[in-house]
């Protein structure tokens, strides 16, 4: 009886503030995770192939390339030695006669291997990056060395030319030989490091990232606004067709789509251009004279056309889901209740494609704000874009460490815009359709 | 506006809203709604009811300018609307699916026919109470749309169209989204907000036994003609014609051919040559073909009393029902010939396959067109 009276006891209590129990004594949560486990090992299977596509093709090599903005081992692999000894050297005068020692014989050295990207010309671009002038005397220095064959090197370096004798020259070397560097986001922010090792801002003709920066945000936002005035109008006619015609006009708006992205935007040349369509057609009527062209590509103009022009999509799309979706009984019912036709569409209709619209500009706005194709072909000097820029030190200056930081500030740019839309409109509230 | 003057001599009668002479077509080919004439009497309830596609929402949409008329004149009062747009009519609308604004709360919903009118916000705010108070849904006004239950948003849909005080009031199948319960109960409510505010109503709806339920007058529309234009009573126990007495309730065919016509009733030979008296409605000579209607619950089986009919059947069916059995039986030829049969509790020994005689009075038995 003793027994029974402590189970009875024991019994409800689990019962109570236990986990809920199956009628065979289980716990429900843990025959629940059983039966859905299949369903859980179905769904992850079927994402696998897409996971590891993104990892080995996306996450890696874009973590990689922006792991190149702050590491960059230029200096540790052609003056290995070098490297390490100046490390200890305070910056004050000049290195001491070891140090100068190890960097004549590392030179050289490298001089004599050769091995690609190891050279001392590559140090000498890495230097002069940061001490603008430095480059010829560095790629020229193996041929000078070698005349020094015996100590003292201090000295016998310091006679060949005057600039070895700059402190801030070694200071400068002190710095690239060192693998973790913040230089190449200096540079994409527009700063440097003064004789003195303070961070200040760069010399006015080196000044051409931050302003980019302001000037493609600027541009994009420019070309979201227009996407969004020509894309709601057109939305909303699409949305009010019977099915058939608003299909038929549908692949209209998605006709550029099958057409090259390169195709489209070289007719835009062939349209904007001096002697192109518009021009020759305002010749002809008159309005304006032959010499007074108006130059509509080749700058920001020419940027802002063809590129709302290729995201005009992008607004539409989002914009007629929405819009599908507003019954007219709603515009109806406001008119019924009174209200003007512009006050039922201020007050009903439009609050209601507000998700169509936050989707639209935040699709076309990321769109533009990476951009690359459209503004190198028709955006001249004045109207290149910050991926233009980045795509210039990846292919043609070969810089990556600065375009791999470029790109970085851009992706974080695009996030905290992304966040402060969350913040103020909701991604809940989104409706890419 | 002053156009509204110059008709006023010709739209100046007692009704309130006119339809006069007026047509409609989408494509100027088929005509959806044809030469429709209709009175509606200041305070009166009128259901425009029929199946879909008959012309009775066009007819509503004319009536709050959603639609313009092809053709013919509606006048509310003595003006003619046909120029007036949808949000100088001052009309109030109940849509099929509430309509209510999704981004504002209920309290906003029904400020804003309020807010339009440039009310002060004092006088709003009381009006909004009051409309809500009405359908018992005071305690909702911070809600939004989308947390009420259907029933609810009809409500508040309901509140938003009585809002403004309109005397005109129109609703487009605004029950047609609620289940069965719910939709008889709010059909008493609108009824009685109807008796107790006294506005004008033309509702539309496909459903009969909700016109039956709220109507003063019902007008039952086909083929976008008026069919019958009557009371609810007049609507079923004299259908003017076969459409109606076909839409309204149930009903039991026979066609046979008039022999004679005796006044007010005539006798028809029906296809198995039965001869059966009935009253004369659509039928006017004799010779012509015609359909005989007859409710299932004016059927009697194996009569006591003198019927003026009398005929052989043989149960086909039977089917229990609680408060009545419905008897399927084969009579004259038609073997779904129904007859329901009230349960009294007298267990009156109804088999399947046996023979009965039917009967009816001749007056329960119309005489259509066929």
């Amino acid at each position: 009886m003793t027994d029974a009276a402590s189970d009875m006891d024991t019994r409800p209590a689990t019962a109570n503030n236990g986990p809920l129990l199956t009628s065979d004594g289980v716990p429900l949560k843990q025959k629940l995770a059983i039966t859905t486990r299949r369903m859980r090992w179905k769904a992850f299977l079927l994402t696998v192939p897409l996971v590891l596509f993104l990892i080995i093709s996306f996450v890696v090599p874009i973590g990689q390339m922006l792991f190149r903005s702050v590491y960059n081992t230029t200096g540790t692999d052609v003056t290995p030695n070098f490297a390490v000894a100046i490390q200890k050297w305070d910056g004050e005068d000049l290195p001491s006669e070891e140090v100068f020692e190890l960097f004549v014989k590392d030179i050289l050295q490298a001089q004599k291997v050769r091995a690609i990207g190891k050279t001392p010309g590559k140090l000498g671009t890495r230097v002069n990056y940061e001490l603008p002038g430095s480059l010829s005397l560095i790629r020229s220095a193996p041929r000078k060395l070698k005349k020094i064959t015996e100590g003292p090197y201090k000295e016998a370096l310091l006679s060949l030319d005057k600039r070895w004798e700059n402190p801030v020259l070694w200071r400068t070397l002190k710095r690239v030989t060192r693998n973790f560097t913040p230089s190449f986001y200096l540079a994409a922010l527009d700063l440097k490091y003064d004789a003195a090792e303070q961070i200040v801002a760069a010399d006015e003709i080196y000044q051409i990232y931050v302003s980019n920066f302001w000037k493609t945000i600027w541009l994009s936002a420019i070309i979201t606004f227009l996407c969004f005035l020509l894309a709601f109008p057109v939305a909303y006619l699409l949305s009010t067709l019977p099915l058939a015609t608003s299909n038929l006009l549908m692949i209209l708006v998605l006709l550029p789509f099958w057409t090259s992205l390169l195709v489209r935007t070289t007719a835009w040349i062939a349209i904007l251009q001096s002697k192109g369509i518009i021009n020759n057609i305002l010749v002809f009527i008159g309005i304006i004279g032959d010499e007074s062209r108006v130059q509509l590509i080749y700058n920001q103009t020419g940027t802002i056309i063809a590129m709302v022009h290729i995201l005009l999509p992008f607004m539409i799309l989002p914009l007629y889901s929405v819009m599908k979706t507003i019954p007219p009984s709603y515009m109806r019912a406001a008119r019924s209740m009174g209200a003007t036709p512009f006050t039922a569409f201020r007050r009903v209709y439009f609050p209601q494609t507000l998700p169509g619209i936050a989707a639209g500009t935040l699709l076309v706005f990321i769109l533009a704000i990476g951009y690359y194709i459209t503004p190198a072909l028709v955006g001249g000097a004045d109207g290149v874009l910050i991926s233009n820029l980045i795509a210039g030190h990846i292919q043609k200056s070969l810089n990556w460490s600065l375009g791999a930081a470029l790109g970085t500030i851009l992706l974080v740019t695009v996030m905290v815009l992304y966040w402060l839309y969350n913040k103020f409109v909701g991604i809940d509230k989104l409706s890419f359709g | 506006m002053a156009s509204g003057n110059t008709v006023s001599s010709t739209g100046a009668t007692d009704a309130y809203v006119r339809f006069e002479k007026v047509q409609k077509s989408y494509d100027g080919e088929i005509l959806v709604v044809k030469d429709l004439n209709l009175d509606i009497a200041r305070g009166e309830f009128v259901t425009m009811l029929g199946p879909s596609g008959s012309g009775k929402t066009t007819c509503l949409m004319m009536l709050a300018g959603f639609e313009p008329a092809t053709n013919g004149e509606i006048y509310i009062g003595d003006k003619s609307i046909n120029h007036i747009p949808p949000h100088k009519r001052g009309i109030g609308m109940v849509f099929q699916n509430y309509a209510l604004f999704p981004h504002m709360s209920i309290g906003e919903n029904l400020s804003f026919p309020l807010e339009v009118r440039n009310m002060g916000k004092a006088d709003a705010e009381k009006a909004v109470k009051r409309a809500l108070d009405m359908v018992q849904m005071g305690d909702f006004i911070h809600r939004r749309p989308a947390q009420l239950s259907g029933g609810q948003q009809q409500r508040i849909a309901l509140a938003r169209a009585l809002v403004f005080e309109p005397e005109l009031v129109l609703m487009d199948e605004p029950l047609g989204a609620l289940d069965k319960q719910l939709r008889e109960r709010m059909q008493y409510e609108i009824k009685h907000i109807h008796e107790n505010l006294g506005v004008t109503v033309v509702y539309v709806t496909h459903d009969q036994s909700e016109a039956l339920t709220m109507s003063d007058r019902i007008a039952v529309f086909n083929d976008g003609v008026i069919q019958q234009l009557s009371s609810p009573e007049d609507l079923y126990e004299r259908p003017q014609n076969a459409f109606v007495a076909q839409f309204i309730g149930e009903n039991n065919e026979l066609t046979g051919k008039v022999e004679k016509i005796n006044g007010s009733t005539c006798s028809v030979r029906l296809e198995d040559g039965t001869k059966v008296k009935a009253e004369k409605v659509n039928v006017n000579n004799v010779g012509d073909k015609t359909l005989l209607s007859l409710r299932p619950e004016r059927v009697e089986i194996d009569p006591v009393g003198k019927m003026d009919a009398l005929l052989k059947g043989k149960i086909e069916e039977l089917i229990y029902l609680g408060d009545h059995i419905r008897v399927r039986i084969s009579v004259a030829g038609n073997d779904e010939f129904i007859a329901k049969v009230r349960n009294r509790g007298d267990k009156r020994d109804l088999k399947e396959g046996q023979s009965v005689k039917i009967g009816w009075a001749a007056s329960d038995c119309k005489a259509l067109d066929a």
